[in-house]
């Protein structure tokens, strides 16, 4: 150690770097130079049209200083509420769902072939982007907001499962067995062993994902899945800046207004 | 935990009656918000659609099955500008995100009274609107392509990367930032060797884990003109060009695949 310290003593200095070996991360900084290089190399930027397009920026950003919540006001109306009622009847649906589904596909309490088959479930559902669930169930639903609350049904099962599953995973074994111990059926088991330490995280979990569903519903009607989110395609196509502005100012208020809420809540369940 | 008395007999009972009362109301009002988003939803519904879905269904996947893998020979260069979209997007939001994640953190901001609300208001705007719908409007203002993409990427993540980071800041050791500054440290000193080294591994988690997320979203900005393999996807979607359609679902599918993994692989080495 003080020979160490010697050879040490009177010399400058140095930062250790961020990855101890050299070879990593020489190769590591000459790959990402190159790779932008080439990625930037590639892109082919209209430069002229990007200018032309300032002009209607600026015009959008002076939107939100007077944002146009009249004139639309029937349509604005129509489809927030269909975004809230699909986000909220989704997360219902998602959470029924996928209670079952995360009992089975937790390790510690589910029989091997029911635990593969709901990873599967919950791996599937966590691959798929919601834009492209949409896209398919709009063609096999028909446009409107069935297909979006299936879509948000969907993805809410594989977030919630994941989390429910990995959560049980966590517990004490000592409560549930303890319940185990004084003759508890399966049903029991569950209702009182293990519901009771899961219960606050579901809860908390469960108004994050309501929070996320409304965030969703906002884009899913751009693919003709319901929403306020063809509403605000259509007036980004008329140019009505004003309106869009109104609609954005409005899905960011609702966005604040439930991630408050479920700050509160979360605080109060754990 | 509360005991009623039934005949004389102790019965336990898990809740009190104003526990069970307050407990039934809430499930009463759940159940009818509900019902009524339902009902909401059903009468918008046309049912006849619903009821001739798994016909439909199975007529188009008849359709999509085989892919068509010959299409593939067009698909390589979409997928590059997807993944360049995903990976120059990121690195744009870092270069943005890390000066509003030191103005947003309580303990480096320069004034919490002015800066750190603007910083905060930056981040939440940032992250409430979905990179889809940033993507839509600036496909309107600086016109259709990949550069529309990148740049509703970059916007997207800035919120994400800076939220994460600066919760990361607050919450470092005091002592090492007070033990620099004991050596006479300049406060840009004390940032360089009291907080960047210890929200470095942070700092890489987070841009990891916002890339595996930005490769996922940008696979379908091209449905709204952004560029990236969804332009082929919305150009099969309109010409019902089925084989093409799963093709392309099987492609991003394995790009989400391999971009967890990624993801996975360097956290786990980091952390």
């Amino acid at each position: 150690m003080s020979a160490a310290l010697d050879a040490r003593v009177g010399k400058p200095w140095k930062k250790p770097p961020f990855i101890a070996s050299s070879a990593l991360r020489w190769t590591m900084i000459i790959g990402s130079v190159i790779y932008l290089v080439l990625a930037i190399g590639s892109f082919d930027v209209n430069w002229a049209r990007v200018y032309r397009g300032l002009d209607r920026g600026w015009q959008f950003f002076v939107a939100f200083t007077h944002p146009d919540f009249v004139s639309r006001a029937g349509e604005i109306k129509v489809g927030m509420i269909e975004s809230v009622v699909m986000a909220l009847a989704s997360t219902v649906v998602g959470i029924a769902v996928s209670i079952p589904i995360g009992l089975g596909a937790a390790r510690n309490i589910s029989v091997l072939p029911i635990y593969l088959v709901c990873r599967a479930i919950v791996a599937i559902s966590r691959a798929l982007n919601e834009i492209v669930v949409a896209i398919l169930l709009v063609a096999i639903f028909g446009f409107g907001p069935l297909a979006g609350f299936l879509t948000l049904s969907f993805a809410t099962i594989g977030f919630l499962s994941k989390l429910l599953a990995e959560e049980i995973e966590d517990m004490d074994k000592v409560q549930a067995e303890a319940v185990r111990a004084t003759g508890a059926t399966w049903l029991q088991r569950y209702v009182f062993g293990i519901l009771p330490q899961v219960i606050p995280r579901l809860i908390g979990l469960s108004i994050y994902r309501l929070d996320i569903n409304f965030r969703e519903s906002a884009v899913l009607g751009i693919v003709g899945a319901g929403g306020i989110g063809a509403t605000l395609n259509t007036s980004f196509d008329r140019y009505e800046f004003d309106t869009a502005a109104a609609i954005l100012l409005l899905i960011i208020g609702t966005v604040m207004v439930l991630e408050y809420l479920s700050g509160i809540i979360r605080a109060r369940v754990q | 935990m509360a005991i009623s008395t039934n005949d004389g007999v102790k019965v336990w009972q898990r809740r009190d009656r104003n526990g069970q009362l307050k407990l039934w109301a809430m499930w009463l009002v759940g159940t009818a918000v509900f019902m009524w988003s339902w009902q909401q939803i059903s009468s918008v519904t046309t049912w006849a659609f619903f009821w001739d879905a798994p016909r439909i269904a199975a007529d188009i996947g008849g359709r999509a099955v085989p892919p068509r893998w010959s299409y593939m020979d067009q698909l390589w260069e979409p997928l590059w500008d997807t993944l360049n979209i995903a990976t120059l997007g990121t690195v744009m939001a870092l270069m943005m995100a890390v000066p509003v994640a030191f103005l947003a953190a309580r303990n480096t901001t320069p004034s919490a009274m002015f800066i750190r609300p603007i910083a905060l208001l930056i981040i939440v705007s940032s992250r409430s609107i979905n990179s889809l719908i940033w993507a839509l409007l600036l496909v309107k203002i600086i016109g259709p392509g990949i550069f529309a993409g990148l740049i509703a990427i970059a916007i997207r993540s800035i919120g994400f990367c800076a939220k994460l980071l600066y919760e990361a800041i607050e919450e470092i050791d005091e002592a090492q930032v007070e033990a620099i500054t004991a050596t006479g440290a300049s406060r840009w000193q004390v940032m360089a060797y009291g907080i960047v080294p210890q929200v470095l591994p942070a700092f890489a988690g987070i841009s990891v884990f916002r890339w595996d997320i930005n490769l996922r979203e940008s696979t379908v900005l091209g449905l709204v003109g952004a560029g990236g393999i969804g332009l082929q996807l919305q150009g099969s979607l309109n010409t019902l060009a089925w084989p093409q359609v799963s093709l392309i679902l099987i492609i991003i599918l394995l790009a989400v695949i391999v971009s967890e993994w990624v993801s996975a692989k360097v956290r786990g080495a980091i952390i």
